[in-house]
């Protein structure tokens, strides 16, 4: 090619080390790519920040009871006014502000609660894969038995024991929630184990830590936090229909209890029923889009050096 | 160009996969024999070919021999080092010293690895010197396989087939081995980049006087870098004889129909050439026909054949046949019918 | 003699994260009654993509098929295939054109028998009744070799083998007596000795039929034994075209020398082969030169300036080139 004037060649060009800057810009466009994967994130950030800021958002405090204001409708509604803008319960507690306050709620639940039961489902899957033989078998039979336990039944039993307070919550939603993550680190911990890349670290003489820890491990973040979104969506939603957020935002769990049946308050007060729903649906929405997303996204194979 | 000394030494390897299943018990319903009484030997600075269709068990032999699969039985001498017999920790030792060229070059590479830790890793694990060292024997060994230095930082999904194969080729040899097994390097590459690769490969052996076992299905590959070609069938070597006897003279019934359904990039040759064509395809390895694993598809089986085993036997000097009709004199029983 | 396919100025793009991929440039070809038509290339080159925008089978999005014309003229019926609708592409495909794909297994039901399979099609675009299509599809497994047609009418394409597969993959290709065949790497994925079966069967069945095949493949070995005419493809665009004697004599286009060259030959000694340095062009850059200038080593300046068409340079004989590797100079009139 001597003596001509050569544009460079394809691949030829000097390699630019990504910066933040550009690393960003290339997410935001996989996002603008993905509308779905775009409407989950911007439905997460404000999750987020609904949480964070809950005291600056909501205009009541969640408890507070005013009886004068009691049954309103939502602010467009006639006899419903922008004080109560989705308009109150029966005791005239603000549902907006039990929305705002239970996403807080939610969000500490589902963020912690799959934590540790990423962690404990890590550690199990881990060995049983790595181990192999009887260990394997064993701690597989006992995921298994563990997922064959009704999940609602389990968690009802185990928090009229432990009693309901947050903290025991987000311990039975990790505790229960962890087979799953076992299960799916041991998968991919087999998988890996067979590819080709673990077969060539063998044959360099990696010793069992190294592929472990360099090879193993690495690969196994991208499919676990993609579940871990799932399972966040998923313990927003258990988490809404059993216990706290129910309890002080919708009385799901209570309708019995006041001898009323859900038909006549959704008949009378569908408000205190829909809006709590909707958000819980949103929420729920939004970490599956998130999720779906994030395992295109975090598949090192679909990314691209041109960012 | 060789010195005649074999370098590596493969006797009666076995590698049988055994088949077991049911529920709650488990029980052995045989075994896949992926290889079945495989010997051949490889002179220092030569490549034995390896070649055969899908399932013949050329790459469980590869992986046999470097003890990435565990034989059943048999021996594979290293410098007279029987490797069967070494520890996991005797083994990681030597290692080093035998490396291995993957197929698939998109699965062997670690997807969040860039390329100085791919190929420094075997560097790394060996203790070769400080990360300084390290980085500046992957560049020298990017430029040696001809990749440009500047990319080390990247990642193997930004390459292509063939760099990626030549990030592949880096990190065997960095450990500077002597005996290399390359298991079908090139089948998933094009054309014009296989030339490269295999070029590549020659003058690597040729430069840093390598052994190779290279393991393909595509013959007129085979041919052109191997001094000696093994021809597996279900499990077995049918022949094995030094290149130019086995394209000009194979004996055996496989080895001619296999080498004339290659197709040649010569429209007046295939137009004259007839073909073997054989009929069927290879047999399931969970069900081995009795005696001549080939008799099945062979157009020239007879009783013998369907019952007793042929004996791989030196038939003419330097030419290892496992059929009962090769005779001695070696008129074999079709004449060779490659244009 | 008319042409049965007239393919101009095809473009196909497709619309990537990474930016656009000009998949296809301007690809130009036609096809003879019953000839044998060689498509070769490698990945990326564009010979896939060229028959799956003839016939629809781009996935849209990201593909756009966004130009050309494609002129089908069997006689009796004349139309551009770009122009059709889906539906109307339904008939054409499995009725007048026929497929055969490279992985016979993802593209048989595994859920249908493959009786079933061959004779859904022949009552579809032949109008036949139930009987009849069994008849006749009972006897068009036999033409392709699938012995105990009969019992095997019944079978699930998980009870064949792979080369087996392909000769159903083949049976319902031609089930309609289509007047083309496209065969997509239909060899690629089997064993040497099967691949020897599966072109031995096709070549009958086209003497049978009266078909013309265009048969896409990486594999000029392949190509050599079978083709009437070879198109080269490189970087979706055609750059050259010839008889097959006169592609392999008298290669004109220099990627077409170095692609001979890179084949090892199986008599005598050998020589180094030649390999074509560097790698394919990156179809994220729209073509305004010649998708080859980087690796060719004849490259001059106007090479990189613009982009080389399809020319006359002899009898049947098409290249893509501004220089004259015979002459060793470049082309005047041009």
């Amino acid at each position: 090619m001597a003596g001509t004037t050569t544009p460079p060649a394809v691949g030829m060009e000097e390699y630019v080390e990504p910066t933040w800057g550009s690393k960003l810009a290339y997410v935001w466009r996989l996002l603008w790519r993905d509308k779905g994967g775009l409407l989950g994130m911007i439905l997460f950030l404000l999750m987020v920040i609904t949480a964070v800021f809950a005291p600056i958002i909501a205009p009541h405090d969640p408890l507070e009871q005013n009886l004068r204001d009691s049954k309103l409708p939502p602010a467009w509604y006639e006899g419903g006014n922008w004080d109560y803008p989705l308009g109150t319960d029966r005791l005239g507690k603000d549902i907006f502000s039990r929305i705002v306050y239970g996403t807080r709620v939610s969000l500490t639940v589902a963020v912690f609660g799959v934590l540790i039961a990423g962690g404990l489902g890590l550690l199990a899957g881990l060995v049983a894969g790595f181990m192999g033989g009887k260990v394997d078998g064993a701690i597989m039979a006992g995921v298994n038995l563990w997922l064959a336990i009704p999940y609602l039944v389990f968690v009802v039993v185990i928090a009229s024991i432990l009693g309901r307070s947050l903290f025991n919550v987000i311990l039975i939603f990790g505790i229960t929630d962890s087979p799953i993550f076992a299960r799916v680190t041991r998968g991919e911990v087999l998988r890996i184990r067979q590819s080709g890349y673990v077969e060539s670290a063998i044959s360099v003489g990696a010793s069992t830590s190294r592929i472990m820890f360099d090879h193993i491990l690495p690969n196994l973040i991208g499919p676990l936090i993609t579940l871990a979104t799932f399972e966040m969506s998923a313990m927003i939603f258990y988490e809404a229909g059993l216990s706290s957020w129910a309890e002080r935002a919708a009385h799901w769990c209570q309708l019995g209890q006041h001898g009323r049946s859900l038909p006549s308050i959704l008949a009378k007060l569908p408000w205190m029923v829909i809006y709590p729903g909707l958000a819980i649906a949103i929420a729920s929405l939004a970490m599956n889009l998130l999720g779906d997303w994030l395992r295109d996204v975090l598949d090192p194979r679909l990314r691209r050096s041109r960012a | 160009m060789s010195n005649e000394q074999p370098i590596v030494r493969v006797e009666n390897l076995k590698k049988y996969f055994p088949i077991s299943g049911g529920f709650l018990f488990n029980r052995h319903h045989g075994a896949v024999k992926a290889v079945d009484d495989v010997s051949f030997t490889i002179n220092r600075g030569e490549t034995l070919g390896l070649v055969g269709e899908s399932g013949c068990g050329k790459s469980t032999t590869g992986r046999a021999v470097l003890q990435l699969h565990k034989p059943t039985a048999g021996h594979v001498y290293f410098k007279d080092i029987d490797l069967t017999t070494l520890n996991t920790a005797q083994l990681r030792e030597l290692r080093p010293q035998v490396q291995m060229i993957f197929q698939d070059s998109v699965a062997s590479l670690n997807p969040r690895h860039s390329v100085n830790k791919i190929i420094g890793e075997p560097l790394r694990i060996n203790n070769a010197g400080s990360e300084r060292e390290v980085h500046s024997r992957v560049i020298e060994l990017m430029e040696l396989v001809g990749l440009n230095p500047r990319w080390s930082k990247r990642f193997p999904h930004e390459f292509s087939g063939g760099q990626r194969q030549r990030i592949n080729i880096a990190r065997a040899l960095a450990l500077n081995p002597s005996f290399v097994v390359c298991d079908e390097p090139i089948s998933a590459l094009d054309v014009s980049i296989q030339a490269q690769v295999v070029n590549l490969l020659k003058e690597l052996q040729e430069q840093l006087g390598l052994t190779y076992l290279f393991i393909a299905h595509d013959l007129s590959m085979v041919r052109h870098i191997s001094h000696k070609v093994a021809v597996m069938y279900l499990g077995k070597v049918m022949e094995l004889t030094d290149r130019t006897t086995l394209f000009e003279r194979p004996l055996h019934p496989y080895s001619q129909s296999l080498i004339s359904a290659v197709p040649l990039p010569n429209p007046k040759l295939e137009r004259k050439r007839r073909r073997i064509i054989l009929q069927g395809e290879v047999p399931s390895p969970l069900k081995a026909p009795s005696g001549c694993v080939f008799h099945t598809r062979c157009p020239l089986a007879y009783d013998r054949c369907r019952t007793e085993v042929p004996e791989y036997r030196e038939v003419r000097p330097g030419q290892f046949v496992a059929c009962h009709l090769a005779d001695r004199d070696g008129s074999s029983i079709i004449p060779a019918q490659i244009a | 003699m008319t042409k049965i396919l007239d393919v101009n100025g095809l473009v196909t793009r497709f619309y990537s994260v990474d930016g656009v991929v000009h998949a296809l440039n301007e690809v130009q070809f036609d096809l003879e009654p019953g000839e044998t038509l060689g498509v070769v290339g490698e990945s990326g080159s564009g010979k896939s993509v060229t028959m799956m925008s003839l016939l629809g089978l781009i996935p849209k999005p990201p593909g756009r098929v966004e130009g050309g014309t494609a002129v089908f003229n069997d006689g009796s019926d004349t139309f551009d295939l770009l122009k059709l609708s889906e539906k109307e592409l339904q008939e054409v495909r499995g009725g007048k054109v026929g497929f055969i794909f490279q992985d016979p297994i993802s593209s048989l039901n595994p859920t249908m028998t493959i009786g079933k399979q061959i004779a859904e099609s022949m009552m579809t675009h032949l109008q036949l009744g139930e009987s009849e299509a069994r008849k006749r599809t009972i006897n068009l497994l036999q033409q392709v070799g699938i012995a105990d047609a009969e019992r095997r009418y019944d079978s699930y394409p998980h009870e064949f083998s792979g080369g087996m597969r392909q000769r159903v993959m083949i049976a319902i290709a031609v089930a309609c007596e289509p007047a083309i065949v496209i065969a997509d790497e239909p060899t690629t994925a089997l064993d040497v000795t099967v691949q020897a079966q599966i072109i031995e069967l096709t070549q009958r069945l086209q003497k049978q039929m009266g078909m013309a095949v265009v048969w896409i493949t990486h594999d000029l070995g392949v190509v050599a034994g079978m083709a009437d005419r070879v198109l080269v493809m490189y970087g979706g665009t055609v750059v050259e075209s010839a008889l097959v004697d006169d592609l392999y004599e008298n290669p004109q286009h220099p990627y077409t020398i170095g692609l001979l060259g890179a084949i090892p030959k199986m008599e005598g000694e050998d020589e180094r082969l030649v390999s074509i340095e560097g790698s394919p062009p990156d179809l994220l850059q729209p073509l305004t030169y010649c998708p080859f200038a980087s690796r060719c080593p004849f490259v001059f300046q106007r090479c990189w300036k613009e982009r080389p068409l399809l020319i006359p340079i002899g009898k049947n004989h098409d290249t893509a080139c501004f220089y004259d590797v015979e002459r060793g100079a470049p082309r005047d009139h041009v």
